[in-house]
């Protein structure tokens, strides 16, 4: 009795008619109002960026010897202090900046980077939409990559044919992995994050194992690193002095279909349906079970083709754990995206200009690379907790939410 | 404890919730108020619970004013409040709900589960509530779950009992038990607020009514002083007929015959024993039923969502004993389920997604996999005209429409869609006079239209005010059938209690 009912004080008066009329996050049809809903939307993450970048600055200061050291003799020097601190930062965003979206050659590696974090992110999003929690894109995005390395190094045919075909085997093997998770939950009820972990490490083995077969292993060489993909599966970079290669194109058309899927077809209807609320999907008459299947291969899939991206552009050997890490950064930045596609690519994005230019950062200043990963974990709590974000800037309540519903959905069903 | 509302405005961005309301509840008094969804009920009681703060106006407990920022403080100056959806530890046992929040302790820290099981049986016994401390509140039926409520409310010595809807989720012998339980509880020298909008209830348990419209006071009257007729009237600002107009039923053609049906729930224990009955084209079978007789189950075998482990279902004379849902919708079936938040609706969805949720799949609304946007809006502008659904528009998330309009959406889709049988389960529960009145009129439109109608109602009114002929089930089977012209609430009622007639 102590404790209110969680959604009377929050919630408008529940007792009143049409509560939401007229109230800031009502839907509204057409260009303007589409528009009015992505503008609030963005204000929490983008608040929460802010911050993170703000409390970064902090730790970067307080990391450093050198300032630290100034920072002792502040009640002698207070000037020297402040104006260090300051040095440090202004230097090390700046090189940030520069090495991130400063040149054609550091903004192609931003984009280059981005492109499977951006297709492993919208793997997780679609998951969630329909009501899934998809913790396996690291090992769907692996099996993925060994399918399409395993094309591309056991045939040898024009690139016409062996591109499309490694991409789609790429697909096909991440959508495989996907689907036994989701297999799993339709028939057993086991709960897809437990499940989608423990593939993670499946795969992770299935990737070692490989590398020691002579299928995946250089001629020759007994150490567990595969032939390098040859030129007819390479994603072709179109433009000469710009290095992007098509995977980037191909991840916009995919986060573009992926919206497509959700919006405007009826399977997309149905998953989310299932992921709203299974009672009334089935209710309706859809395949509560099918569609859970279907969910997590598409999910599986597109983080197949995430891996795939990687391994036919910007990193053509298969090794060792394969960037694993991946998977995990998608989660976070489906968090950051609130699972929408356009969110995922915006994210995905940002994420993307982060680790390509923490290299940049690391080599031009002292502050290590590993800030970059604080300022992302950063991020991610603060749209995960938005109370926080709320109170440091005073933001009202309806404007956030969305990131804490989807991390609050953890394992909530 | 003598609770005065003094001139209470209570105004949230754009609406103004209650305005200048005054209210006194005397000790020993029943005092029922009184409303449509939507009148201020909700709102008024927690601005006294302390759940919201008043925009202007005054609390006075005993005379003295007082101010609460939030319940704990309103449950230290003794008012207890129950509301409309429990807040219980499903997994916890009785005892341990009920002290939950004030444990007794034997030494810091250490719980005395003795001591709060004494005073739970001790308070039980002494109100005549029934309830066994150490079972599991989730493996208790809704009603006692209700008592449990009861029971924290005076376990914290609770002067002053607010009351939000209790009897919604009850069945008719679990209504009279708790009118009863109120009574006494009024006896001791309690003050009661009875928040209700069942005219039939009010009159019989308030000594006061307060009618709220609009936020407002329009009336306080007493029993004895109105009928339900002027209740339903001052309620809804208009004169409300309470008997559904409708002509002698002509059924035609059989449309839906159940053949010696079983059916397990989920328990796998037999909940539908061997049940026969058909239903013609033109006519409204209503079953009535005491809640957890078989009827849920029951309805949910006959719409293809339960498999039936015997017997058949035919519709139109062919076997449809164990289709899916999907199948059922082509075959013309529109069903309207008990717990319209969980299987009817999708909160977050849209109204118009809403409007065709079992409808995707066919055309106009989707040709091969794309879905065609602009027919659904189409068919969602034409049927909240059509229904009167009161939503901002069409793309509002019908989660923020109110109880009445979210039931519209319901029987709006079901209806724009059914061919030959339709299916109705609680199809009013929880709603106003207005709304009721609205889908009643609805149901016998459909049924003149020749469509087979299959009613399943716990509501004995509504079950007497639409059926032509009731069925009436007990423990699982059928226990006997009534013309609709010859049912009333005796001869019905003591079917549903499981009297042989």
């Amino acid at each position: 009795m102590t404790a209110p009912p969680a959604e009377a004080p929050a919630a408008p008066p529940p007792d009143v008619d049409d509560p939401l009329a007229g109230a800031p996050h009502e839907r509204q049809p057409g260009v303007a109002g589409a528009l009015r809903e992505v503008a609030l939307g963005l204000i929490g993450p983008l608040l929460a960026i802010l911050t993170a970048l703000i409390v970064g600055a902090l730790i970067i200061v307080f990391t450093d010897p050198t300032t630290l050291e100034a920072w002792g003799s502040f009640f002698s020097a207070p000037g020297t202090a402040l104006a260090d601190s300051w040095d440090l930062i202004a230097t090390s965003y700046r090189a940030l900046f520069d090495s991130s979206l400063g040149s054609q050659r550091a903004l192609a590696r931003t984009l280059v980077q981005s492109t499977p974090l951006i297709l492993v992110g919208l793997s997780v999003a679609l998951a969630f939409k329909a009501g899934m929690f998809n913790i396996g894109g690291a090992g769907q995005l692996i099996v993925g990559a060994m399918a399409a390395a395993w094309i591309g190094i056991t045939f040898d045919l024009p690139q016409v044919v062996h591109l499309p075909l490694a991409l789609v085997a790429g697909v096909i093997g991440g959508a495989v992995w996907g689907g036994i998770v989701g297999f799993l939950k339709a028939r057993t009820g086991a709960h897809e994050v437990i499940t989608s972990i423990m593939l993670n490490f499946v795969a992770l083995r299935l990737l070692d194992y490989a590398l020691s077969t002579d299928t995946f292993r250089r001629p020759g060489r007994s150490d567990p690193i595969s032939p390098e993909m040859p030129a007819s599966v390479r994603l072709p970079e179109p433009i000469d002095s710009f290095r992007v290669h098509l995977g980037f194109l191909l991840a916009l058309l995919v986060a573009w279909g992926a919206w497509w899927l959700l919006q405007r077809t009826t399977i997309g209807f149905r998953m989310r349906a299932v992921g709203a609320n299974p009672h009334a999907a089935r209710y309706a008459g859809m395949g509560v079970a099918a569609t859970t299947v279907l969910s997590m291969g598409i999910a599986g899939g597109l983080a197949g083709l995430g891996g795939t991206t990687i391994l036919l552009g910007s990193t053509p050997r298969l090794t060792g754990g394969f960037f694993a890490s991946v998977g995990f950064d998608a989660i976070a930045l489906a968090l950051l995206g609130r699972a929408s596609p356009i969110g995922v690519v915006g994210a995905g994005l940002l994420f993307g200009a982060l680790q390509a230019g923490s290299t940049g950062m690391q080599a031009q200043t002292s502050t290590p690379i590993d800030i970059i990963f604080v300022i992302q974990a950063l991020i991610i709590l603060f749209v995960a907790a938005p109370a926080i974000v709320r109170t440091v800037w005073r933001v009202k309540e309806t404007r956030l939410g969305a990131g804490q519903r989807f991390s609050a959905g953890w394992g909530a069903q | 404890m003598r609770v005065e509302l003094r001139g209470i405005t209570k105004r949230f961005p754009g609406v103004v919730a209650n305005e200048d309301v005054n209210l006194v509840v005397e000790p020993g008094q029943v005092h029922a108020l009184l409303g449509e969804n939507g009148a201020g009920k909700s709102t008024l009681m927690n601005v006294l619970f302390g759940l919201y703060r008043q925009t202007e106006g005054e609390v006075l407990l005993d005379g003295v004013p007082t101010s609460f920022s939030s319940p704990a403080d309103a449950i230290d100056a003794g008012i207890g409040m129950v509301h409309q959806h429990f807040m219980l530890v499903p997994v916890f046992t009785v005892a341990e709900n009920v002290m939950l929040g004030v444990e007794p302790t034997s030494a810091p820290g250490v719980l005395d589960r003795d001591a709060a099981r004494r005073r739970v049986l001790e308070l039980s016994a002494r109100h005549g509530l029934d309830v066994d401390p150490d079972a599991m509140v989730e493996d208790l039926p809704v009603g006692v779950q209700q008592r449990v409520e009861i029971l924290k409310a005076l376990y914290r010595e609770a002067d002053c009992l607010i009351l939000d809807e209790p009897t919604a989720v009850l069945t008719p012998s679990e209504i009279d038990d708790m009118l009863g339980i109120i009574r006494r509880l009024a006896d001791e020298g309690r003050s009661v607020i009875f928040i209700s909008h069942k005219l039939r209830e009010v009159r019989a348990i308030a000594d006061t009514i307060t009618i709220l419209r609009r936020g407002r006071v329009v009336d306080t009257t007493t029993p004895d002083e109105s009928d339900e007729q002027e209740l339903a009237t001052a309620m809804v600002g208009r004169d409300v007929q309470l008997v559904v107009d409708r002509s002698a039923a002509s059924p035609t053609d059989v449309v839906l015959q159940v053949s010696d049906l079983r059916v397990r729930d989920e328990r796998d224990q037999l909940a539908v024993a061997d049940v026969s009955f058909d239903v013609r084209a033109g006519e409204i079978v209503a079953i009535a039923g005491v809640q957890g007789n078989g009827q849920s189950e029951l309805v949910s075998a006959i719409v293809g969502l339960r498999r039936p482990t015997a017997g058949r279902v035919e519709l139109d004379g062919a076997d449809v004993t164990g289709a899916n849902p999907a199948r059922m919708v082509e075959l013309g079936v529109a069903h309207v389920p008990e717990d319209r938040q969980r299987d009817g609706l999708i909160s977050s969805f849209p109204v118009s997604d809403n409007l065709v949720l079992n409808l995707t799949g066919r055309s106009p609304y989707s040709r091969g996999i794309r879905m065609d946007r602009r027919a659904i809006r189409e068919n969602a502008e034409r049927l909240v005209q059509d229904f009167d659904i009161r939503t901002s528009s069409i793309d509002a998330a019908v989660g923020t429409l109110s109880g009445g309009n979210q039931q519209k959406v319901i029987v709006g889709r079901e209806m724009s869609h059914t061919e030959r049988l339709l299916v109705l389960s609680q199809p009013t529960r929880g709603l106003d006079v207005g709304s009721i009145q609205y889908i009643h009129h609805r149901i016998v439109e459909a049924r003149d239209q020749g469509l087979a109608v299959l009613l399943n109602s716990s509501e004995l009114d509504e079950v007497l005010a639409l059926a032509d002929r009731v069925i009436v089930m007990y423990r699982g089977g059928v226990i006997g059938e009534v013309s609709g012209d010859e049912a009333t609430r005796d001869s019905v009622g003591m079917l549903m209690a499981g009297a042989r007639a």
